[in-house]
């Protein structure tokens, strides 16, 4: 393998400014953990909501559910996030649609937040729904039984239930969510993916830069998974097969 | 607001993008059908008694699944060149890609499979006097394998669906046509909502069959 190897690269500076290219790693990283947790935030809000609304009687707002979920999980996200940028500014009114494409700020990372987090609640609906749908039956009928109306026995009864059993899967989709922020490259955010090929490309380092965005990618993952470790430490349900005895 | 949209010129670069969606099903095919057999034999290597393969094969799938995709797709076609000393087109690098990539999640899927199969399938086995070989080959896989269809073929529905992201080494995909065919007539708009359609359509079919097949793959117990 002929390869020039330059593991001090980074300390160097960059061939059209006076940054180095850490600098450039430094300012991915920072957009990779901006976009992904605001994601998560609209992610979890939105995806309680609609998993919660799918396990209603109501029949027309459970298909309003499934609608949503079937539209976020069968459009690629690469696909998802060129719609959001180009697509759906055009299809705004006149005065809005002008403002979005010239003067919204900041207009990268609100486009790939709001995208990455609206595709991010269909998975976590999917899995509220699942948490609820494993509650016993009796629970719901133990509200109803104590004169609760239903948002009284979802508030008190059900969600604090699901979303304990929940934490697990919650836990690999905000891994996820680091993860799949590298596709608002396609956008131009200049988030970690954006920034390595970038770096790739002027300083003709590959390896070296690959190996550093790979382990800030880890770094990521691997806060997240502790994190949620943490909460499902403390959330645990007592009796429950991996709960405190 | 759909009033200025003009689809007139979908026609015409139909097949255009037909050939773009022809490299995204063989990439998916591809990906599919080497995944899966690497995955078994790297689900294998986990489930097996010796702590070097077992080890090997865990430090790989969660390598592999730890990284976000379109970053393995930069190192592939990063390396593959440095190693073979030859310049690899993007459409070759990403079946390479995928197929190793896809391999870490489908041996997820293939082991939960084989410890779906009961111990006493293997007791049996052994009571008749198979090889280890033979008894994973002729009575373990053929049950994993048949418990797992509607998974495998889900993670098929996300593979095809993930294959969008060649487009970071400029692979001609199917969303990569519909970019080139949206520049050409300077129409992207509509070129991104139909080929969202497409993407669309050909996923919720897939998981409509999917959702059929569960039901006639079970094992009645």
């Amino acid at each position: 393998m002929n390869y020039h190897w330059n593991w001090g690269i980074f300390f160097e500076q960059v061939k059209n400014g006076d940054e180095t290219y850490l600098d450039w790693l430094i300012t991915g990283f920072g957009w990779t953990i901006a976009v992904s947790l605001t994601a998560w935030i609209i992610a979890l809000t939105l995806g309680s909501v609609i998993g919660t609304l799918r396990t209603t009687p109501r029949g027309w707002v459970v298909a309003l559910g499934n609608a949503w979920v079937e539209f976020f999980r069968n459009i690629p996200l690469l696909v998802q996030m060129l719609l959001w940028f180009f697509v759906v500014p055009e299809l705004l009114p006149k005065d809005l649609s002008m403002w979005v494409k010239q003067d919204m700020p900041a207009k990268e990372f609100i486009t790939a937040s709001v995208c990455l987090g609206l595709f991010t609640s269909a998975r976590i609906a999917e899995q509220v729904r699942a948490g609820i749908q494993s509650l016993p039956r009796g629970q719901l009928y133990a509200g109803m039984a104590m004169g609760f109306t239903l948002p009284q026995t979802y508030r008190y009864v059900l969600l604090p239930m699901a979303f304990r059993i929940i934490v697990p899967p919650l836990t690999s989709e905000f891994m996820s969510v680091f993860k799949n922020s590298s596709v608002a490259f396609a956008i131009s955010v200049l988030e970690l993916t954006f920034q390595s090929r970038q770096m790739q490309e002027d300083s003709e380092q590959g390896i070296e830069t690959y190996v550093a965005v790979t382990i800030l990618y880890f770094v990521c993952a691997f806060i997240a998974n502790r994190v949620m470790g943490q909460i499902e430490q403390r959330t645990r349900v007592p009796g429950y097969v991996t709960g405190k005895h | 607001m759909f009033s200025t949209l003009d689809l007139s010129v979908i026609a015409p670069s139909l097949p255009f993008l037909w050939t773009g969606l022809q490299y995204s099903l063989k990439l998916t095919l591809v990906a599919m059908t080497g995944g899966i057999i690497l995955g078994t034999f790297l689900a294998l290597c986990r489930l097996s008694s010796s702590r070097v393969l077992a080890g090997a094969a865990t430090a790989y799938v969660d390598l592999m699944r730890s990284i976000p995709l379109v970053m393995v797709i930069l190192w592939f076609f990063l390396l593959i060149p440095l190693m073979t000393g030859n310049p690899v087109g993007a459409e070759t690098s990403a079946m390479l890609t995928f197929t190793a990539f896809e391999a870490a999640y489908y041996s997820e899927i293939m082991r939960a499979g084989i410890q779906s199969v009961s111990r006493g399938q293997v007791a049996a086995g052994d009571a008749l006097g198979l090889t280890y070989r033979q008894t994973m080959s002729y009575i373990v896989l053929p049950q994993a394998f048949r418990n797992m269809i509607p998974v495998l073929l889900t993670q098929t529905i996300i593979l095809f669906q993930d294959t969008s992201l060649v487009y970071i080494i400029g692979a001609k995909d199917l969303l990569k046509a519909a970019e080139i065919a949206g520049k050409n007539y300077n129409r992207p708009i509509e070129m991104y909502i139909f080929v969202a359609l497409c993407y669309f359509v050909l996923c919720i079919s897939l998981s409509l069959v999917v959702k059929q097949l569960q039901k006639r793959v079970a094992i009645v117990r």
